[in-house]
């Protein structure tokens, strides 16, 4: 945002800008801050989500800590984060690259890509999820014996599964940056580059790579950030399960809060989830440098 | 006043931030007009539901009933949060037991006890025994309706007879079925393990059959490391060599129960036996083509573990369901909710609904009915075991407080997925004794 206002014109009324950023504040506040500020507090207490609700200091801090199933949560959240971005990124940056390509068969293939940034969640895991049966699924209606695993009903497989379908669903929309990000580096840069004879692939690592550095960062605070709120997925394909393989923090809080009704603990929880997505945040925008907001087209 | 540009600006963007907050805060079940209720979908139960609303709603014109369905385990959490929220329904379907304490501890659901006594009349037509899961504190929270559910043990005819073999007659019998399934690539039993009650059931049997009803009666007492009991350890041992002798279908710990793939596995021969409600007899009915028609389900009650100290006849499961009225309804909702109680529940067509879907109503003097039914085998075998057994059980996640239920659930499926050994089964479950 701070690029724009660099081109601001001096004359318009500076008063009227506080005023637009009404409707915004209003929703952030009414949506975020303070349910924020009610978990916060609601981490203090005990409370079954139906009666009264006690307020009891430390107890349910005290018992999320020492409850060994918050490390793997945070373990399996941790994977899922880094596993997803790391399958996502090379392929986004692929697809993204061959999109932002001129030719006609490119933007129809573009539009075929998209296809699945169209479909909810949920509507995902439950397709796959049939896909998937080991008795009615794809492997077992096709009689294609290596399709037909138990695919969401052992640990390391639950977990694979998740990561393609998390993959699937959302390597479109990053491959639209990278498109967008592709697109504007200038093409002079290109034609320099051929013309010391630099091949595509050279031109790919030298000049699109370089060039894509904060679409990097962008997409990649997205998908880590939004890897923490994966939740409407997992549930559906596997309810965190087999067992606690796939049981992200997400769906710990959901768990405990609306299945054991302990919202104490979930609401601690949900203090801890705050507390790692800032973290994450903050460090990104360090790693891509104080200058993050300024103009990418550098020695253009 | 003249209105500035700016105070004009800052309205255009409040007024539809403000309407969209608004919004927010008025959906749900409104205070004024007719009663709602929610209840569960999945045919045939639903229809019967939503026939006995209906029917309700044409004889009174000036009372009307809104019902909305919901899935079995989407309802489970929904309703709870709807509670907590103040925006329950009027009537509240469930399953009485722990839940309904929670609710009732609240005092979110109404004290229905002085209005049986004023409606005697409802009270004698039910099942006596339906009334113990609506009670809490010597008080009753809810009305018992719809049909008794027991768990039995289903089998495929066609499919034993495949393979040469008869129904087991004991435990040590069910164990030396397994391997004969397995070998002509038959699943011995049907499982939806994600749903994770579906898992429970064997727990609930193999603790009566071996120990007897006692061992989770002094878990629900709250008795100290009742888990640990020699006899419960047994069985959570016997549970794990079932699973480790391929007992239980490949795959069983991603199938869900809600989309009835556990029944599917049966009908189609790909199962030989499955340990399900009553219920299941109507979905078999409903989607299993012949199945149930050419007389190829087999039903029996669970056999007895050798050695074991439990009563053959008793039997676990849901004595009925419940509805109850929340405390936050209106007073004209209320009543309504009271009349479809006193003259919509449980009438001629509702009952006679219930028993076309294979099912018990809880309603006395419907022998001739029973015995009149194209099931009336599967009935009177329903009948029989919900009116002679020494004990019947509540299901397990119902008749403990939900905190409790829950870690019992998540500890059943590690238990199942053999990633934790009874003992620390029976560890995990001791420390939330009482809560």
């Amino acid at each position: 945002m701070s690029s724009l206002t660099g081109h601001r014109p001096r004359r318009e009324p500076r008063s009227i800008l506080p005023w637009l950023a009404v409707p915004a504040l209003v929703v952030f506040v009414g949506f975020a801050v303070v349910p924020l500020v009610g978990v916060f507090a609601l981490s203090f207490t005990t409370w079954d989500g139906i009666g009264t609700i006690h307020p009891s200091g430390l107890t349910s801090w005290r018992a999320v800590l020492t409850d060994p199933g918050l490390p793997h949560a945070l373990w399996v959240t941790f994977l899922v984060m880094a596993v997803s971005w790391a399958v996502q990124t090379p392929l986004s940056i692929l697809l993204g690259t061959f999109m932002a390509g001129r030719q006609r068969y490119r933007a129809v293939l573009g539009v075929v890509y998209f296809v699945p940034l169209m479909l909810s969640s949920a509507a995902i895991a439950i397709a796959y999820k049939a896909l998937l049966d080991p008795n009615f699924g794809l492997g077992a209606g096709l009689k294609i014996h290596a399709l037909s695993q138990d695919w969401l009903g052992r640990p390391g497989l639950a977990f694979g599964v998740v990561i393609f379908v998390v993959s699937w669903q959302f390597v479109p929309f990053h491959s639209l940056i990278y498109q967008g990000g592709v697109q504007q580096i200038p093409k002079s840069l290109y034609e320099a580059a051929q013309l010391d004879g630099a091949g595509r692939i050279r031109q790919f690592f030298s000049i699109t790579l370089p060039q894509l550095k904060y679409t990097i960062i962008t997409s990649s605070t997205l998908m880590v950030v939004g890897s923490l709120t994966f939740f409407d997925l997992i549930f559906i394909l596997t309810e965190g399960g087999p067992g606690d393989a796939t049981r992200v923090l997400a769906l710990d809080m959901y768990k405990r809060a609306f299945q054991a009704s302990l919202m104490g603990p979930a609401s601690a929880i949900a203090v801890i989830l705050v507390l790692v997505g800032l973290a994450l945040a903050l460090l990104l925008r360090r790693l891509g440098g104080r200058d993050a907001g300024a103009s990418q087209l550098e020695g253009a | 006043m003249a209105l500035s540009r700016r105070t004009l600006l800052g309205l255009a963007a409040a007024v539809p931030a403000s309407a969209a907050l608004a919004a927010c805060g008025s959906s749900g079940p409104g205070t004024s007009g007719g009663a709602t209720y929610w209840y569960l979908n999945g045919q045939p139960q639903e229809g019967v539901r939503a026939g006995a609303v209906d029917a309700f709603n044409k004889a009174h014109p000036k009372e009307q009933i809104k019902d909305t369905t919901f899935q079995n385990d989407a309802y489970k959490t929904k309703i709870k949060t709807a509670i907590g929220a103040g925006q329950a329904p009027t009537i509240i379907w469930g399953w009485g037991g722990g839940t309904l304490r929670t609710y009732a501890e609240a005092g979110q659901v109404e004290d229905l006890t002085s209005w049986f006594d004023e409606h005697s009349e409802v009270k004698k037509g039910l099942f006596p025994s339906s009334f113990g899961a609506a009670t809490v504190d010597g008080k009753i929270y809810a009305m018992p309706v719809e049909a008794v559910q027991p768990i039995i043990l289903y089998y495929n005819k066609k499919v034993f007879d495949q393979v040469g073999v008869s129904p087991p007659k004991s435990w040590d019998d069910i164990m030396a079925l397994v391997p004969k399934f397995n070998a002509k690539g038959i699943a011995p039993f049907s499982l939806g393990g994600q749903s994770r009650w579906t898992n429970m059931m064997w727990l609930e049997f193999l603790f009566d059959r071996i120990g007897g009803s006692e061992v989770f009666q002094a878990i629900i007492e709250g008795e100290k490391n009742a888990w640990s009991n020699p006899d419960a350890i047994t069985a959570l041992t016997k549970v794990q060599e079932l699973v480790k002798a391929h007992g239980f279908v490949k795959g069983f710990s991603s199938i869900t129960a809600d989309s009835n793939a556990d029944q599917a596995l049966l009908y189609t021969g790909r199962a030989a036996m499955m340990l399900h409600g009553a219920w299941s007899y109507g979905i078999q009915q409903a989607d299993g083509g012949d199945f149930v028609s050419s007389g190829s389900l087999g039903y029996m009650t669970f056999p007895p573990v050798e050695g074991g100290k439990g009563d053959q006849s008793d039997t676990v499961g849901n004595p009925a369901q419940y509805l109850s009225i929340s405390s936050k309804a209106s007073a004209e909702q209320k009543k309504v909710a009271k009349d479809f109680f006193a003259t919509g529940v449980l009438q001629d067509a509702e009952v006679k609904a219930w028993i076309d879907t294979g099912s018990v109503p809880i309603r006395l003097g419907t022998k001739k009915l029973l015995a009149a039914s194209k099931s009336a085998d599967f009935l009177q075998f329903t009948y029989d075991i919900a009116s002679k057994a020494k004990v019947f059980g509540q299901s397990w996640d119902q008749a403990l407080s939900p905190t409790a239920a829950e870690t019992l659930l998540d500890n059943i499926v590690k238990l199942f997925q053999l990633s934790i050994s009874p003992k620390q089964f029976a560890g995990n479950l001791n420390a939330v004794i009482g809560k």
